[in-house]
């Protein structure tokens, strides 16, 4: 008998036209991300039940962050790490959300 | 009674204009996709019902929406625009090489006989096509692998592919316009290419009479005579009568050739429309008076159409997509200006009237006419 995998219940701020496009309806969701948590995982989860934001917050293809996505947790800016990077424990205990912004770049 | 439905798409959303035949009162609904740039919403010529529509932001890319119940719902389809194979380079603003990139989608061009079939003119400039109703994307690779490509450049507006036009008489044949590199043909469906701008001129490239290279804005064909074709250009509007072999300048008349959009009376081949504006540095219509103008002998001759239009302080642009007709008897003709009008006119231009005048800035104006 296998075991069940393992998920962990990780808090996601999106941006409102993101969560318009994707029918949320609340300011944040929880997704259950299976292994470590890194902010890689948790956006395939993401993608996973929401493909319609495949490509608003990395590119198709090439997983790159768009140029005006970032991403905050626990008051820091994590935009640049790499994908695989774990993310903050305050994050994967559920104390603290990831947050999805769009940048401050006008509109 | 039949009845018209007018597609606006604008810098913060997009909004649907309806009215019945007599085109005086107007039901305006939006905005849809509040806050997203809507380069383009069109119509199926089979289906009515059916419309596509390209959303896009800075900051999360690109949307592509279908409707298929005239605009009242909508689905996100695909929006994965991938250049097919080797992407290779062309020219940026300051002369050096880049690869291209995908920004967004200017233009959705509808299939006339398959309403499943939309193709797509984008940033950096190339040709996509969907045979699934926009679920997929595939580039027709043979345009910008044109050998012509790395000397493509930008326009003031990036470089775009922004002009679809399809041949009535056989579904392989197509023109597009890029700027800044012209006009390019296909006749196998979009293998192969070849330039279509001899008797262009162009004071802004080192070759003014090049093969390739000219900043056209915007073409349009009457369906009964598909070999005329009407070309505005970053200046110059011109005429081809052997489907864009040839061109020549028909914009005598005119106060100033510069321009972005054209089009042509829905029932008569030989009237088309323009709105002139002063220059290439001043984006406004001269001396603060907007005027369409107006050929009915094919070009040369021009009228100003001004009534109900401001002819004082008016400062507003007409872009390249942002004028229509409908193909009601008395052919209604349409356009949006970067001040947020759009007028209508249901005579053919002899009169106008604001459907709305306070929209955000419109990008596109398609006109959809219903049964």
């Amino acid at each position: 008998m296998t075991e069940p995998a393992t998920t962990t219940a990780i808090r996601v701020h999106l941006p409102t036209h993101l969560r318009k496009l994707a029918h949320i309806d609340d300011g944040e969701l929880t997704l259950d991300v299976p292994g470590t948590v890194t902010l890689g995982g948790v956006l395939d989860i993401l993608e996973h039940h929401y493909p319609v934001l495949t490509g608003t917050i990395r590119h198709h293809g090439t997983d790159r962050r768009r140029a005006f996505i970032r991403f905050f947790a626990c008051e820091e800016d994590l935009s640049h790490e790499p994908h695989d990077t774990p993310l903050p424990e305050p994050v994967v205990r559920g104390t603290e959300p990831l947050l999805i912004i769009g940048a401050m770049a006008g509109g | 009674m039949a009845g018209v439905r007018v597609l606006v798409g604008t810098r913060k959303g997009a909004f649907i204009l309806t009215a019945d035949g007599t085109r005086r009162d107007w039901k305006v609904d939006g905005p849809l996709f509040a806050g997203w740039e809507m380069y383009h919403l069109a119509g199926s010529p089979q289906n009515t019902d059916r419309i596509y529509a390209s959303a896009s932001l800075g900051w999360f890319g690109q949307q592509i929406h279908r409707s298929d119940d005239g605009g009242t719902t909508w689905t996100p389809v695909g929006n994965e625009f991938t250049y097919d194979g080797d992407v290779g380079t062309h020219q940026w603003y300051d002369g050096s090489q880049r690869p291209w990139e995908f920004t967004r989608a200017w233009h959705l061009e509808p299939s006339l006989s398959d309403p499943d079939t939309v193709y797509a003119g984008v940033e950096d400039a190339a040709l996509f096509r969907s045979v699934d109703a926009g679920r997929s994307w595939q580039e027709l690779r043979g345009l910008r692998c044109h050998e012509s490509g790395p000397d493509w450049q930008p326009g003031a507006g990036g470089m775009c592919l922004h002009t679809i036009i399809q041949d009535p008489r056989d579904a392989d044949r197509l023109h597009v316009a890029i700027s800044a590199a012209g006009v390019f043909r296909t006749a196998d469906g979009g293998k192969t290419w070849q330039p279509a701008n001899r008797g262009l001129n162009s004071g802004q490239i080192p070759q003014p009479e090049a093969d390739v290279g000219h900043c056209v804005h915007n073409l349009a064909r009457h369906p009964a005579r598909p070999d005329t074709l009407y070309m505005q250009k970053h200046w110059d509007v011109m005429r081809s009568d052997d489907d864009g072999a040839s061109w020549y300048d028909i914009g005598d008349g005119l106060p100033t050739d510069f321009g972005f959009p054209i089009d042509v009376h829905a029932h008569d081949p030989d009237t088309a429309y323009v709105v002139p504006i002063t220059s290439d540095e001043q984006h406004f219509p001269v001396d603060g008076k907007l005027r369409v103008y107006r050929s009915r002998t094919g070009g040369g001759e021009w009228e100003p159409l001004t009534h109900g239009l401001p002819q004082e302080h008016c400062y507003v642009n007409v872009l390249r997509d942002a004028m229509a007709v409908d193909r009601l008897d008395d052919c209604g003709i349409y356009f949006g200006t970067t001040g947020g009008q759009v007028y209508a006119s249901p005579d053919a231009g002899d009169t106008w009237t604001p459907i709305v005048r306070d929209l955000p800035s419109v990008l596109s104006v398609e006109v959809q006419t219903l049964p």
